[in-house]
């Protein structure tokens, strides 16, 4: 059961997925259709905004949502495929859930929480209580088994829900935002217990977040959904670097742009130009951070290359600084000192001038969203 | 101010007849008219049949308010009118219905007679069927809503912990809607308790056999008042105390699932 040589064997050809899926759910007005796969041992992250499915697709993996087409093959058993007609109920997949709000039963202690999927499974009460203590020791949590879970905090009914479902030691592990229910300081704590317990599971687990730091820290292996779409797939590193999409940049806090490119010079799709450190041809992408531009009050001279005219849309606190709106010919965020806001006079509605240089500018080649996962990422 | 002398004669219509009730009760005599064999009897038959009926109401309603609140079927709605129809009908015509289908010349009656040879009107049988047939609605409205009101997503998080649909319903579900379960029961067992117009006419008057707490009273008053008097308290106090224990757990902020 050690998880360290379970995670060495996934690196060579991968034995049978924990899942391998292609999920189309067909509801009015939206359209979820995406494809999965996690090996034994692998956390993968289904990342994105409210509302882009991802919380439809955990439950069709646990067979709480009917699939409209496709397939959900759990460990090499298909569980659920409409056109061949297989269908398998929740309670005989073999997965574990932890739920957002961890829907720990209210009536039963945390011991019986725990023992409830062994004792679900024929285990003998007495059996199925002693296995469930070495798990809620395990979460740390062995001084709270007669407690009742409303006299839990929150980041020891979401440790009590783990327990509870890695107690059946399933072969997929689904989490459904496990941290967004926490406030900010038990977060930070449960977050690394979390990535603690999911890397020493030796099944797979599929976490479903808006949260790209929880994304980061808990994943192998990170998937974008937006609009019932998969839209980036790879490590967190790949998807900072080069985000594909507005959210994406948005989440990792880039200014990001599509165009056309010729060499240095790259046509925005809103007909703005850019002069680029990268030389490249046909669509690319091109990004830089709110902290490359400066802003001016007067038109600057000497070595910028990129240098417009915008119009200050809104300047909040970020961090230390502060963040800047500009409105203009390029909508863009600009991260400033207090201190130069305070020289500038700066306030919405005024006018001032951006400038960014070239080499604070990366671009790369666009790949088009896809409806695959990207499963040929190398796992570090 | 305006509801004031309303409210008030209101709540003396209400607590004027109790209180004549308590006023004109043979105080001194009570306790021997209490331990008269026939009040004894009537008390212990009415405690035991409401007692069955309710059983038998749990048995069946728990299940059939499940069906109710978690299935989809066509017709549902029609059904759960007819569930609640006893709930409006005049009791008395609830017993004839009864005597209809289940009289020795009934639909099932007549076969229940001719395949086991068992007839069930004016049996205690008879009675139990009377006062669960008008207080099973009660029961059922009362678990349906406990029901409706239950998170749901507890049962699915059962379902992906591999529990079926009935380890589910035992372990889970009945659980978190129990104290709904046992309000609707008490409910249950008042209106059984109190049963008179079905029961009178399908089951009769014999005593020790059909005649209950309610039926006596009522045959009582026409040759001995008094002793309807002593009847009547006693159903009183059985009331009361029902509804106190019900404030006590369930009615007062004790909806904590």
């Amino acid at each position: 059961m050690s998880a360290g040589a379970n995670r060495t064997a996934s690196t060579t050809p991968a034995p049978v997925p924990a899942l391998d899926a292609r999920l189309t759910v067909d509801r009015p007005g939206f359209r979820l259709d995406i494809a999965l796969t996690v090996a034994p041992g692998e956390v993968v992250a289904l990342l994105g905004p409210n509302g882009a499915g991802k919380t439809t697709a955990l439950r069709a993996v646990a067979g709480l949502v009917h699939l409209s087409a496709g397939h959900v093959r759990l460990a090499g058993t298909t569980v659920d495929d409409p056109t061949e007609r297989v269908w398998v109920p929740p309670e005989r997949r073999g997965i574990g859930v932890v739920f957002q709000d961890y829907l720990l039963f209210p009536h039963l202690s945390a011991l019986d929480n725990v023992a409830f999927g062994l004792r679900s499974r024929g285990v003998a009460r007495q059996r199925a209580r002693a296995v469930a203590a070495g798990w809620l020791d395990r979460v740390a949590l062995g001084h709270c088994a007669r407690r009742r879970p409303r006299q839990l905090s929150g980041g020891q009914a979401q440790r009590v829900a783990l327990a509870r479902a890695l107690a059946v030691e399933p072969t997929l592990l689904l989490l459904d935002e496990p941290l967004a229910a926490l406030d900010a300081g038990t977060r930070v704590d449960t977050r690394a217990e979390l990535h603690r317990h999911l890397a020493a599971h030796a099944g797979g687990a599929l976490v479903v977040t808006h949260d790209p730091l929880d994304a980061a820290i808990l994943a192998d292996r990170l998937i974008v959904v937006e609009d019932g779409r998969i839209v980036q797939a790879g490590d967190a590193v790949t998807i900072t670097a080069q985000p594909q999409t507005d959210y994406v940049a948005r989440l990792v806090g880039l200014n990001l742009y599509r165009g056309h490119a010729d060499g240095h010079a790259v046509a925005l799709d809103n007909g703005f130009k850019l002069t680029v450190d990268d030389r490249h041809q046909g669509g690319v992408f091109v990004a830089f951070r709110p902290a490359a531009v400066a802003l001016h009050q007067f038109q600057p001279e000497g070595s910028p290359r990129n240098v417009w005219q915008a119009t200050v849309t809104g300047i909040q606190h970020h961090g230390d600084n502060l963040r800047v709106q500009l409105g203009g010919p390029l909508p863009a965020a600009a991260d400033i000192t207090p201190d130069a806001a305070a020289q500038l006079r700066l306030a919405a509605g005024e006018p001032v001038w951006a400038a960014v240089k070239a080499t604070e500018i990366r671009a790369y080649a666009s790949a088009e969203p896809t409806g695959t996962d990207g499963s040929e990422q190398e796992r570090p | 101010m305006v509801a004031v002398v309303p409210a008030l004669l209101g709540l003396a219509f209400l607590v004027l007849p109790l209180l004549g009730l308590v006023i004109r009760a043979p105080w001194p005599t009570l306790p021997e008219r209490l331990a008269e064999p026939g009040v004894l009897t009537a008390l212990r038959l009415s405690l035991q049949t409401a007692t069955t009926a309710t059983a038998a109401c749990l048995l069946v309603g728990v299940p059939l308010a499940w069906v109710l609140a978690r299935t989809r079927f066509p017709g549902r709605q029609l059904v759960r009118a007819l569930v609640t129809v006893p709930m409006v009908l005049p009791p008395v015509v609830g017993g004839v219905a009864l005597l209809l289908v289940f009289g020795r010349r009934g639909v099932v009656g007549s076969w229940l007679d001719s395949t086991f040879g068992v007839t069930l009107p004016f049996t205690t049988t008879a009675v139990v069927m009377a006062q669960a047939f008008v207080a099973m609605p009660f029961l059922v409205i009362a678990v349906e809503g406990a029901l409706r009101g239950a998170d749901t997503r507890y049962e699915e998080a059962a379902a992906t912990l591999g529990a079926g649909r009935w380890t589910t319903f035992r372990r889970v579900t009945l659980p978190l809607v129990a104290p709904g379960v046992a309000a609707g029961a008490v409910l249950c067992w008042a209106r059984a308790l109190g049963e008179f117009g079905a029961t009178i006419t399908f089951a009769g008057n014999f005593p020790g056999r059909t005649q209950t707490m309610p039926v006596a009273v009522y045959l009582a008053l026409e040759t001995e008042p008094e002793a309807a008097i002593v009847l009547s308290l006693v159903l009183l106090v059985v009331s009361i105390a029902i509804l106190a224990s019900l404030r006590d757990k369930w009615l007062t902020g004790g909806s904590a699932a």
